[in-house]
């Protein structure tokens, strides 16, 4: 029951493409190390947002044309 | 109201416009294919289940210090929003299939009718109702509560989910058919965007990082999301999809 739950959350919050949610935790992480050390952090964060996003599209289009034959 | 505040609004609602009008669909299927009173009995106890989510959830989020919250939820918003864009590119690219209400009832009406009958309360229309309604009802309620907690305007939020719901029960009931005219793929890209955009915003200030020109920085946030998903969309395009339609 509580596995079952915690699958539903993690579905929900996480979605069908674990590889995103974890790009996000490492540009949100990569952001807090350059803000802590006092330099401008959000051109990295906004690079790195189109890149996960860039990433994430390229690999679901090639592995849906993969398995389309 | 602000920018930020009609941001806000316009997101909130144009989400929960599309996941209401995914909700009615499963409602309308397996009221009219079963039974309308059992069906609308699974609505009512979803919409207990959501109300008593959003008044428990609801002030508890306002309890947590603004950095932490625009971190996490902004880092939430961000996964969601990246998830719903990638799936907007996919079928703008002709690489997924595009969402068709009228398909998707049509599909959901001939699994209610082919389930097994019983006398009295119908559980399959209550048990489907109610699960359609509480899932893209959920989705609704966390878009309220990230969006309303972190703007400190839940009920600015609640309001435009509410409008929402209300828009697209009252268009359904009217027309007594799936909202198949709604234009859910573009409405789905532009909610990708929002969710996007706010989430990057506000995860990274709960990083601790300062953007230039503050609540400013949010429109151009936007446009460089939307000028990369159109480029992505090109790309998809040009590689050569045949465009075809899903039902869910």
């Amino acid at each position: 029951m509580t596995g079952g739950v915690g699958g539903a959350v993690f579905e929900f919050l996480v979605g069908d493409d674990w590889r995103t949610a974890a790009g996000v935790v490492g540009l949100l992480t990569a952001t807090a190390l350059l803000a802590a050390a006092s330099l401008p952090a959000w051109p990295l964060t906004v690079v790195a947002t189109v890149a996960v996003l860039i990433w994430s599209v390229k690999r679901a289009g090639t592995s849906r044309r993969r398995a389309g034959g | 109201m602000s920018g930020a505040q009609a941001s806000l609004a316009i997101s909130v609602f144009l989400a929960s416009a599309v996941e209401a009008t995914e909700a009615f669909t499963i409602v309308l299927a397996v009221g009219s294919a079963r039974d309308w009173r059992s069906s609308l009995l699974g609505v009512g106890a979803a919409t207990v289940v959501l109300a008593a989510l959003i008044a428990i959830l609801g002030p508890a989020l306002t309890l947590i210090p603004l950095d932490a919250l625009r971190l996490v939820v902004g880092g939430l918003l961000l996964i969601f929003g990246l998830q719903w864009l990638r799936k907007a590119i996919l079928r703008a690219g002709g690489v997924i299939a595009t969402h068709d209400e009228k398909l998707a009832f049509e599909r959901e009406t001939a699994a209610a009718r082919a389930a097994p009958r019983e006398r009295g309360l119908d559980h399959y229309a209550l048990l489907v109702s109610f699960k359609g309604v509480l899932l893209e009802g959920l989705e609704v309620a966390f878009i309220v509560l990230t969006f309303g907690a972190n703007q400190h305007d839940v009920p600015l939020a609640a309001a435009a989910g509410a409008l929402a719901v209300v828009v697209v029960l009252g268009a359904g009931a009217a027309l007594r058919a799936p909202l198949a005219s709604v234009p859910e793929n573009s409405m789905k890209f532009i909610v990708g965007i929002a969710l996007s955009t706010f989430g990057v915003f506000w995860g990274a200030e709960g990083a601790g990082a300062s953007w230039p020109g503050d609540d400013a920085a949010l429109p151009v946030l936007a446009l460089a999301l939307l000028a990369a998903s159109w480029l992505m969309v090109r790309s998809l395009r040009r590689a050569g999809s045949s465009p075809a339609v899903e039902t869910a």
